[in-house]
């Protein structure tokens, strides 16, 4: 019990001043994305701001990694449009809600630890399609529009990426908006408008059952959803939370955060949001800013809110330009830039990997197909690398020395058994084993196979350097050592 | 003389001077001792943690940079170690060095004209304002 509560106060109170500061700068910096966010989903503003609000204060009791921010996010936005468009609104707060539950599944069954198992060269393409597919949902924004609206892009950029050399309190991008939103206002330009895409209520969300029938049919169109939606939330989430414990030189429990994303996404579900997952920039401006414990986390969603209630009517006046800016801000730090270095320097499987990956995301417009599909290539790519061994024949004063290198087993047997020649007569025979592995049955049989051979040729066979692990699976199963053997046994 | 020194690096050629300046002084003093630190921003972490195959890669990529350093400084049979700090640079090294109490701080300066160091600001300055023990500025 004591140490519950110590456990408690210090993840929730022992960094009190710095949490608020910097939940208050997150909450600042979370509007304009959650906005921006809504409208690549193709929902209402409020969509995206209530699940920034649920999913950052649920996610501060429930997530495993505190000091994370937690809310609507392009990943998500993207891969949920489709539904959107489709079936409608009530479908996307029941594949939210199913979201949280295979969320829950995926923690209870403790998947960071497959996390290892998603190569870096793939979680570098995920990133880069993710900054290219934000930007791609920018380019209608910025097609056949006034000049006004270039100008308004080009103006928001240059405060978002100058103005934080000298003022680093506020979030550049609030003050983008408000120069912007305070020029269009009382100027009288005329530019497109958040109102113009939806509508902002002021109103706190409340709780209700998604409004769609209980059928298989149903369950059939969200579930393909909810499981992109899954994969691709615990993806950037404990990909962030690896971040975040590195930057605070802290730890965190990966699988806790994947049951809490889970929770986090069936309450957000179940009042009218979107679902959301945790976000790489807006947790590096919380730890830039001070945040360590989860009262960071839960000041920012609520302080959010509390700004949308009071200043929701000024929301619907902020100009799209600013926004796109904003979000070819965030693209661009998204994108991995150093990838075109990793392209020449990186091996060339790896390097493969990572451009398939971005491609098959950008043309299926669906980050989890390309993710999928990145760990399947490398998958096939290593077993094709490790599927062949190298044999090294050398002549000696009574007969051959075969020396093995690599992974012996049944994808690399062909190469083992053709390296042989079988027509040799009379002759004493060496295989080595010393840069080798024995693996399986098929392994072993592949060497009772050639060792029969050559001793019905009267050869004499002998085998060298095995570690002990082959020696056992060697010992255990081959055939050739027992004299009368002859290559039927098998 | 200096008996604990606290070298800050960041891998940079003014850096590596630095890291010859230390070794000079603590050549002069029987059991000199060098903290080694070298500071890593969010930005870094996330760079790192992307390109590395979880935390021992990561710990090996990282100290992989300061191979060359750390060969250096065994063949001159200076005692030292080397700690990877999480945080921004200047207050980050500010923090450590007075906490533990050192001799003497031996960093370098990256040698910015002034327009350079408006926008991105003088790490070695900021540290010279607000460090309790001595410091060496390496050119």
């Amino acid at each position: 019990m004591n140490h519950l509560i110590e456990k408690i106060k210090k993840e929730w109170f022992s960094n009190i001043r710095g949490d608020i500061l910097s939940g208050m700068v997150v909450a600042l910096a979370l509007i304009p994305e959650a906005i921006a966010f809504s409208i690549i989903a193709g929902v209402d503003p409020m969509i995206g701001l209530y699940a920034s609000f649920t999913m950052a204060v649920v996610i501060s009791f429930t997530g495993g990694r505190p000091g994370m921010i937690s809310a609507a996010t392009g990943a998500m936005a993207l891969l949920m449009g489709p539904l959107v468009r489709d079936y409608g609104l009530e479908y996307l707060f029941a594949a939210t809600i199913l979201t949280g539950i295979i969320q829950i599944i995926f923690g209870v069954l403790k998947i960071a630890k497959l996390m290892k198992f998603i190569p870096r060269a793939v979680m570098i393409g995920f990133v880069n399609a993710l900054a290219i597919l934000i930007f791609m949902a920018q380019v209608p924004h910025l097609i056949n529009v006034t000049n006004i609206t270039y100008l308004f892009v080009i103006i928001t950029l240059l405060i978002v990426y100058i103005l934080p050399r000298f003022l680093k309190v506020i979030p550049a991008p609030l003050i983008a908006i408000i120069i912007l939103t305070v020029v269009a206002i009382f100027g009288n330009v005329n530019v497109a408008t958040v109102g113009d895409l939806g509508k902002i209520t002021q109103s706190l969300p409340s709780f209700f059952i998604p409004n769609v029938p209980f059928s298989f049919e149903t369950l059939a169109i969200i579930f393909p959803y909810a499981l992109a939606l899954s994969i691709v939330g615990l993806l950037e989430s404990l990909l962030t939370a690896s971040i975040v414990d590195d930057a605070t030189d802290t730890d965190s429990n990966k699988n806790r955060e994947a049951r809490g994303q889970g929770i986090a996404n069936i309450v957000t579900g179940f009042f009218g949001g979107m679902a959301g997952c945790a976000m790489i920039g807006q947790s590096v401006i919380n730890v830039k800013s001070g945040g360590r414990g989860r009262l960071s986390t839960f000041v920012a969603g609520v302080f959010l809110m509390f700004l949308i209630m009071v200043l929701g009517s000024l929301v619907v006046q902020i100009p799209m330009p600013v926004l796109v800016g904003i979000m070819i801000m965030v693209c661009i730090g998204t994108f991995d830039w150093s990838s075109f270095k990793y392209l020449v320097t990186a091996p060339k499987g790896d390097a493969i990997v990572m451009l398939v990956t971005v491609i098959i995301v950008v043309a299926t417009d669906n980050l989890s197909i390309g993710v999928i599909a990145g760990v399947i290539l490398s998958a096939v790519l290593f077993a094709a690398k490790i599927s062949h061994v190298k044999m090294h024949k050398q002549e000696t004063s009574q007969g051959y020395n075969y020396a093995v290198e690599g992974q012996l087993f049944f994808a690399s047997v062909d190469s083992f058994v053709q390296a042989f020649d079988t027509t040799i007569k009379n002759k004493q025979i060496s295989i080595d084993f010393t840069n080798s592995h024995v693996w399986d049955d098929s392994a072993v049989g592949a060497i009772d196979k050639i060792a029969l051979k050559l001793k019905e040729n009267q050869n004499t066979v002998t085998i060298t350097g095995l570690d002990s692990a082959s020696k056992k699976i060697v010992d255990k199963l081959a055939v050739f050592p027992k004299q009368n053997a002859k290559l039927s046994d098998h | 003389m200096y008996s604990t020194i606290l070298l800050a690096i960041d891998g940079s050629k003014n850096s590596l001077r630095a890291t010859t300046e230390a070794v000079k002084l603590a050549s002069l003093q029987e059991n000199a001792v060098i903290t080694v630190v070298h500071v890593l921003d969010i930005t870094q972490s996330k760079y790192d943690v992307l390109h590395a195959q979880g935390k021992a890669d990561l710990e090996l990529t990282r100290r992989k940079k300061f191979v060359s350093m750390e060969e250096y400084l065994q063949s001159n049979n200076i005692a030292y170690k080397l700690l990877f700090l999480h945080g921004e640079p200047g207050p980050t090294i500010v923090e450590y060095a007075n906490q533990n109490s050192f001799d003497l701080l031996v960093i370098g300066s990256r040698g910015l004209n002034s327009l350079q160091e408006m926008v991105l600001g003088s790490v070695s300055h900021k540290v010279i304002k607000r460090v309790k023990c001595p410091v060496l500025v390496v050119k």
